[in-house]
């Protein structure tokens, strides 16, 4: 910018650019200043401690049949929480950025920085940070007070076993990826409803349409099915008709990237 | 210097804008006035680059908007006055703007006290009046301490030292050699506060001229306005 063009001398700095980095923390910013990021997050804490404590606490181990047993899981059970709350961590990364869409606050965002997918990046990256802190804290917490109160003769989970701290790692991940996928949907739709009810319909309903189905196409649906891929990834005893733990973590970050570069497809193309 | 050359839009089939080309320049304030829907919003979205044009384009210093290294200090606008989270107050709504183009917090502080809302900084900004979220909007608009300032119905909802406060803060911004461009349906409002003038109507230039131009046209400033404008309005009601 010279004066020769705009007429008028800006005295602040001209050299290099907006970028990332300062897009990162406009959205750090923007996060951390609603009330609605931290009561998401406390909730979706207390929903994965308390039901761990409430699954595992009421375990009646002693009664189960001996292939009830076999398969009892005191690891991936910790993370019943993960059910309902998945879904938390799933609107927090929808409101992201529908609400800027609601208030009209995208077009301040968008003035700020007009590189669009750049934005969508920046937000992709401080959500997910917030989101992962959470969700691992939550489940390494879900994991210990779980243990806790599992009664004896039950087995307990150690994060010393084979496959044990995989399972609290990978469930702490998983809400963030369900995260990153809310802010893709509510970057293609916009709409703070209609995109949770297009991410509910995702999680919750997908799998109840393939419910009718005959059991060969639910065995093969069950390894592509976000709610069903979470047993996958929580699970130290391995399951029936799933795909080992890391191949669907790599699955469902896949899915996110999708969401997100559709996201950032539409945000390129449409009017602000 | 704003330059917009052959801008076209069309929302769905209804033509918004039809090849509109003006320049706003540097040193005085222009007004950029029409009738209800005649497409001041939607153009000054294209100067932005938050519409796409159908056809044609928009400079600003002989950039298009996506190409400016640091945005807010470059352009400044107001565009809607509630484009804000209500969640968040507005000293935060600043200071994450602020950040997106490495301005510092000193500034956010600066803007705050001249629009008179530092005593409200730190309200959740969707209890705000629309006078005083318009106050935020152009505390927005002047954080980067832009050459460029867009301005779209700032005088909305605000009292009346309010409307005298932006005008001779307009006024000024002008003199240090900025570039300024006001839109308004009022040109009783624009005599008092600009210079130049963009007139448009149903989305086409209707004239580029000067308000001491426009008053020597007819009896007075609003008759020749309306001279200019009839048949170039969408919606009127009828006496």
């Amino acid at each position: 910018m010279n004066t020769a063009t705009l007429g008028y001398q800006a005295a602040g700095r001209t050299r290099g650019r907006y970028g990332f980095r300062t897009v990162a923390r406009m959205e750090w910013q923007k996060l951390r200043t609603v009330r609605s990021t931290w009561s998401i997050v406390a909730v979706f804490a207390a929903a994965m401690i308390s039901l761990a404590v409430l699954a595992l606490g009421h375990e009646n181990y002693a009664q189960l049949s001996a292939a009830g047993r076999a398969s009892f899981d005191p690891a991936s059970n910790a993370f019943l929480g993960l059910v309902p709350s998945q879904l938390l961590l799933g609107v927090l990364g929808v409101l992201a950025i529908t609400t800027e869409f609601s208030s009209g606050a995208i077009r301040a965002t968008f003035a700020a920085a007009p590189r669009r997918r750049l934005v969508l990046a920046a937000k992709a990256a401080v959500l997910g940070a917030v989101t992962l802190a959470a969700g691992e804290i939550s489940a390494f917490a879900a994991f210990s007070a779980g243990q806790a109160a599992l009664k004896a003769p039950a087995p307990h989970a150690t994060l010393g076993q084979p496959g044990a701290l995989r399972a609290v790692v990978l469930a702490g991940a998983y809400p963030a990826l369900i995260a990153l996928i809310g802010l893709g949907i509510g970057a293609i739709i916009r709409h703070t409803a209609g995109a949770i009810c297009a991410l509910v319909g995702l999680v919750f309903l997908l799998p109840l349409l393939f419910a009718p189905l005959s059991p060969s196409i639910q065995n093969t649906a069950q390894k592509f099915l976000p709610d069903l891929m979470r047993n996958s990834l929580t699970a130290v005893r391995p399951v029936a008709h799933m795909l080992s733990p890391w191949p669907t973590f790599g699955l469902l970050c896949a899915y996110a990237l999708v969401a997100l570069a559709a996201g950032a497809w539409t945000l390129d193309r449409r009017d602000a | 210097m704003i330059e917009a050359r052959g801008l076209v839009k069309y929302y769905r089939s209804m033509l918004a804008v039809d090849h509109l080309s003006f320049d706003v320049r540097p040193g005085t304030v222009t007004g950029f006035l029409g009738p209800n829907g005649a497409g001041k919003s939607t153009t000054m979205r294209m100067i932005m680059g938050l519409d796409r044009p159908d056809a044609g384009q928009a400079r600003i210093g002989g950039k298009s908007y996506g190409d400016l290294r640091w945005p807010l200090r470059e352009v400044g606008a107001l565009l809607d006055a509630k484009a804000f989270h209500p969640g968040r107050t507005a000293r935060a709504h600043l200071t994450a703007l602020a950040a997106s183009n490495a301005i510092g917090r000193q500034r956010v502080e600066e803007v705050l006290a001249s629009t008179g809302i530092e005593k409200a900084a730190d309200r959740r900004a969707g209890t705000f009046s629309l006078g005083m979220s318009q106050r935020l909007g152009i505390a927005a608009a002047l954080l980067g301490d832009p050459g460029v300032l867009l301005l779209d119905e700032p005088v909305n909802g605000l009292d009346p030292e309010g409307i005298r406060w932006i005008r001779t803060l307009l006024r000024s911004l002008a003199a240090q050699g900025r570039t300024v461009l006001v839109s308004s349906h009022l040109i009783s409002e624009m005599a008092h506060t600009a210079d130049a003038l963009v007139v448009i109507g149903q989305g086409r230039l209707l004239a580029q001229t000067t308000v001491a131009q426009l008053s020597a046209r007819g009896t007075s400033l609003e008759g020749a306005f309306f001279q200019l404008t009839e048949g170039a309005t969408d919606y009127s009601g009828r006496l």
